[in-house]
């Protein structure tokens, strides 16, 4: 759905790293984790395109006068990269901006049996909050968060209270493990023989490693991609992603922001 | 009094002048949860080849100020996948549907026409003739006159459907490409396409689509799709459809009085699902504000 949501915060959370939080019509409770939407960051011409935003969090915004009716919001946590962000970044609360979504297809919760193992790299944790706070309604769950710097690392607390045993890595050491997430990853792995299902999303690089530590286990490991995109709706063609039968000949590409953002690890072609 | 904003392009009537154009708009169905379609012109479908083509790698698209480029690679599922999966949503829509379709040989571009020809659910056939000719060592179809006509001669033997033929910005004359196509028979002519440019990552020293080059669209491109559409209207009796950076009523109302007999909507739908149907109503508000009783009577009424 296309809808006018007004910002109710919007606040720097670590440098460089910010979250909105925006108001929403009723129908925007349905949002599944790992859904996304298209913010629209100025009326004007520059920058032209919407921007894609994975859904943080949706929760019910409470005004404080008195008799106004509840609804709604929902969070996008962003990091400042150019000129649009820069600019969502200078809104304010009231301020209103043009949302088209919940768009894309979510995370599948999987069975309640297994442990959760959650992997965000930097900003790529925006669509796992949501997702944690569905998961911890039945399954014991774990989130690594993986950086550069202690920067890269977000809302960990948030995490936390929600039950979340969280674990963190970054390649500087300025917080957590000094390393890549993905060693902690294998070690609960290692100790929980296998019987676990993966969730992930960040670089390319740290989600390609992902995948392999999934399939050598024989895991069920689901990513959520980025992609640039002009539409959201799957019209463009601009953020297709190989697939698993990819190859120059034979072509299998998959759009990131219609049959995505989250894939099945097993969908795609890491290789290609 | 509600003004008249019905035309006629070719034969086929429209409602409104707003149609939706190539690429931008799927084939139809992506769209339909956000845009009545039935209160637009028309539809035109994402260009169709005989086989499927996977396009290009990624990345495909960036912005630049006013626009974007991309390079898609006219990605598409091929006629037969068109007809099995596309066609059947076509039927529960009461607007007329659009085919864009292209080739690398002026056989290839007959072979499409024909077997779009027989399809009762498309109202008309749209070619895109800015591809490389692969028999004529790869000169785009749409950049000399003789092969333009070669390939428009083919495709109107193939069809009795109207024959609208898409031209490219990226020539020296636009008038003389324009006047081979109507020589060789086609019904209407839309334009612009896309304008050949590119983006440059400085840091990085590399261009920015895995493409290098790609077709520039959006606002930034209106002056010059303006003018090309305006030469052409005084050179040429055929009926134009008007591209190229249509964001708004007023946008699209300039570009019937250049000449325009209808407009096709494009990157705008990407920022806007609903663009078109937005714009033709806005476009009905204005006739009615400027009691202007149809909009026919603004075709090519620019004083000059």
């Amino acid at each position: 759905m296309q809808f006018k949501a007004m910002i109710l915060s919007n606040a720097e959370v670590s440098p460089g790293y910010w979250r909105m939080r925006l108001t929403a019509p009723q129908e925007f409770a349905a949002a599944k984790p790992g859904q996304f939407v298209m913010v629209r960051v100025s009326g004007t011409i520059d920058p032209l395109l919407r921007r894609p935003f994975g859904i943080f969090d949706v929760a019910v915004h409470v005004p404080a006068q008195a008799g106004a009716v509840e609804q709604p919001c929902f969070d996008i946590l962003y990091r400042v990269v150019g000129k649009g962000t820069a600019m969502l970044s200078a809104l304010h609360a009231t301020d209103l901006v043009d949302i088209l979504g919940p768009l894309g297809r979510g995370f599948e919760l999987g069975s309640p049996t297994e442990e959760k193992l959650i992997v965000g790299g930097g900003v790529g944790l925006a669509p796992l909050y949501l997702l944690a706070k569905e998961l911890v309604k039945q399954s014991p769950v774990r989130l690594f968060a993986g950086g550069r710097t202690r920067d890269d690392i977000l809302c960990i607390t948030e995490f936390e209270r929600l039950g979340v045993e969280c674990y963190v890595a970054t390649e500087d050491g300025s917080l957590g493990e000094c390393g890549l997430v993905t060693e902690a990853l294998v070690r609960r792995l290692d100790l929980v023989q296998g019987q676990a299902s993966i969730f992930a999303c960040g670089p390319h690089g740290m989600l390609n490693a992902v995948a392999g530590i999934a399939e050598k286990r024989s895991i069920p490991c689901q990513v959520s991609l980025e992609g640039y995109m002009a539409c959201g709706v799957g019209a463009c063609l601009g953020c297709v992603t190989p697939g698993s039968n990819h190859s120059t000949e034979t072509p299998d590409f998959r759009c990131v922001c219609a049959e995505g953002p989250v894939f099945d690890a097993n969908e795609l072609g890491w290789g290609c | 009094m509600k003004p008249d904003m019905t035309v006629n392009i070719a034969g086929m009537s429209l409602r409104n002048p707003v149609m939706t154009a190539s690429g931008t708009f799927g084939y139809g169905q992506e769209f339909a949860e956000y845009v009545d379609l039935e209160k637009i012109g028309a539809f035109v479908t994402k260009g169709l080849s005989l086989k499927p083509r996977a396009g290009n790698p990624t990345p495909r698209i960036v912005e630049t100020p006013g626009g974007m480029l991309n390079a898609i690679g006219l990605q598409n599922v091929g006629i037969d996948a068109f007809i099995a999966k596309k066609v059947p949503f076509l039927r529960t829509v009461n607007t007329p549907a659009i085919a864009n379709f292209f080739g690398y040989t002026s056989e290839e571009y007959a072979e499409l026409a024909l077997r779009l020809d027989s399809i009762p659910e498309i109202a008309a056939l749209e070619v895109n003739i800015s591809c490389p000719n692969v028999k004529q060592g790869g000169i785009v179809f749409g950049t000399d006159p003789k092969c333009a006509f070669d390939v428009v001669a083919a495709c109107r033997k193939s069809t009795t459907k109207p024959l609208i033929v898409k031209l490219s910005p990226n020539v020296t004359d636009v008038v003389a490409m324009a006047q081979a196509c109507a020589d060789a028979g086609a019904d209407a002519l839309s334009l612009i396409n896309t304008l050949t440019g590119m983006a440059i990552d400085l840091q990085r020293r590399k261009p920015i689509l895995a493409n290098v080059t790609g077709g520039f669209s959006g606002p930034a491109i209106k002056p010059i799709a303006l003018r090309m559409v305006w030469q052409v209207a005084r050179a040429v009796k055929l009926p134009i459809i008007g591209i190229g950076g249509i964001m708004n009523a007023t946008d699209a109302l300039e570009f019937i009085l250049a000449g325009a007999t209808a407009v096709q909507v494009g990157t705008a739908s990407f920022i806007n699902p609903n663009a078109a149907e937005q714009i033709a109503l806005d476009m009905e508000a204005w006739l009615t504000k400027n009691n202007v009783g149809s909009v026919q009577s603004l075709i090519g009424a620019l004083e000059c």
